[in-house]
């Protein structure tokens, strides 16, 4: 990447989401700000790297995106559209050029991209777009479907918020805690597409790494949010284990065998951190707690399986689902023994029956207590699974049981 | 904007309903529709006759097919609506949220078409 094409992805990166969220609350039109902003970044990749960026490239392109967006309605409008189009200019002039003086908007940005009035597709597509700046393909790829199926994805998204009147702006205090609760569903739905992929290639990494820049970016817009900052310790305690989650052919590498040298240690001095202020325990926290019994130790044998099978125990209570059971299940496993950890599978059987990752660690428990139905387990595993890297794992457990 | 709140819920129950309950939820929805009037919000609002009185009409090939009962038989029925006229969606479903059959029921807010 030469400098100027440095510098343009860093500034379409970090000013997006502030640039086009302007546009929006001025104009109300989600598809108009989104494609002035993209005429902007098109001109910047055009004009830069002859004439050099210029020295407030973010207020360059906010001026531009501003003038392009005046542009549109100029040309687009007719007929009795005529009179809106003419208060949304205005309105767009009167904003000035100073991008660092105009509001940040990026906040009702989010909680409209998140609104759960949309299903949960699109506000994962739409805050990928509209606040993280991703294109479309770039998104499309990520989530592994067709360019054009994303981008019917987003403009059916838009037209929902347009036709229903889902409203541009911050929830009053009594629905924000809710709200936000939504929006950091989506960030971490985003983060866990990119580190547990569901198909094919175990890590997508750009997608954690944009999570954590919109947990960062959450944390920064409604700061002392405790479960805000425990999304964001969970995200980055976990990625920082993305080196060694994996080994050169691929394959998934579980956390006890991982290379602990690999992980990246600022990132987990980071988690860490945040994770010491004093907070009332919500799920994000408590899985944090958990990641950091992991990030603590510095040998797997060194893992307090006791202290992460009662935060587990925790987290059922908070968030009871037959998956954290599973979980609970292995961590207790750890603490107490593989029959301990059995027992507390059985009653999970028939909620998880389709569950891959229940059949894995039953499986798992059966051969570390010696007992021949592993393989039968290891086998159910394999049918359900659909990561290529988890299925390599199973077969290579399933050929290692003795005969 | 405008929108149609359309109440859903299994109206079997509604007719195991003993006529204290039946008189404190009508209290309830009378109070809702005073405060949405009040605010100029109301535009409309009944209860429907139960399914048992529904009458669903076709047209085919120019030809009418009328038939007893309601397009569709489901676990929950269209007992009553709301037509509102209120700031956003946000608006329409806290409203939803406070109509008593959304807690054993459904609401489904539906905005109107701007009219030409």
């Amino acid at each position: 990447m030469t400098s100027v094409d440095a510098v343009v992805d860093r500034v379409f990166r970090d000013e997006t989401g502030k640039g086009v969220a302007a546009l929006i609350r001025v104009t109300g039109d989600f598809t108009l700000a989104e494609e002035a902003w993209q005429d902007a970044c098109e001109q910047a990749l055009r004009t830069w790297p002859a004439r050099g960026v210029p020295d407030n490239p973010a207020a360059w392109l906010f001026r531009t995106a501003r003038n392009r967006a005046i542009d549109r309605l100029r040309r687009d409008q007719v007929g009795r559209e005529k009179t809106a189009a003419a208060a949304r200019i205005a309105a767009l002039e009167a904003m000035g050029d100073d991008m660092h003086e105009i509001q940040d908007d990026r906040l009702r940005l989010l909680c409209t991209c998140c609104h759960p009035a949309l299903s949960l597709d699109a506000r994962v597509a739409l805050t990928l777009r509209t606040v993280a700046g991703l294109t479309t393909r770039q998104i499309a790829r990520a989530f592994l479907v067709p360019e054009p199926t994303l981008a019917q994805r987003l403009s059916r998204a838009k037209r929902k918020i347009r036709e229903a009147g889902i409203p541009f702006r911050v929830p009053p205090r009594e629905t924000l805690p809710e709200r936000l609760d939504g929006v950091r569903a989506v960030l971490y739905l985003v983060f866990n597409e990119g580190y547990a992929s569901t198909e094919g290639d175990l890590l997508r990494s750009e997608l954690c790494d944009e999570a954590i820049r919109l947990a960062r970016l959450l944390d920064t817009l409604v700061p002392n949010e405790p479960e805000t900052a425990g999304l964001l310790a969970l995200m980055l305690l976990q990625h920082a284990r993305r080196d060694a989650r994996t080994d050169d052919a691929g394959d998934l590498v579980l956390l006890e065998d991982q290379d602990r040298s690999r992980w990246d240690h600022a990132m987990i001095d980071e988690g860490l951190a945040l994770l010491e202020e004093r907070a009332p325990a919500g799920p994000y926290r408590v899985q944090a707690a958990i990641a950091a019994c992991h990030a603590a130790a510095p040998r797997a044998e060194d893992t307090d399986w006791p202290q992460i099978a009662s935060l587990y125990g925790r987290l059922l209570e908070l968030q009871p689902s037959p998956v954290v059971a599973l979980n609970r299940a292995v961590a207790v496993a750890m603490a107490d023994g593989p029959d301990a950890g059995l027992r507390l599978l059985e009653p999970l059987a028939e909620d998880l029956d389709r569950y891959h990752l229940y059949h894995a660690a039953r499986a798992d428990l059966l051969r570390r207590g010696g007992r021949s139905e592993a393989a039968d387990a290891y086998r159910r595993a394999l049918d359900l699974v659909t990561n290529d890297a988890e299925r390599r794992y199973l077969r290579a457990r399933l050929a290692s049981l003795p005969a | 904007m405008k929108y149609l709140l359309l109440i859903y819920a299994d109206e079997r129950e509604w007719e195991n309903t003993s006529p204290e309950g039946r008189q404190a939820m009508y209290e309830e929805y009378g109070a809702l529709m005073r405060e949405a009037a009040d605010k100029g919000q109301m535009l409309g609002g009944d209860e429907l006759a139960p399914t048992s009185s529904a009458t669903t009409v076709r047209v085919a090939n120019g030809e009418r097919l009328v038939t007893d009962g309601p397009f569709a038989e489901t676990k929950e029925q269209l007992g009553g609506y709301f037509l509102l006229d209120v700031d956003d969606l946000d608006a329409a479903i806290d409203f939803a949220a406070r109509i008593p059959a959304a807690r054993n029921g459904s609401v489904e807010i539906r905005p109107l078409v701007d009219g030409p």
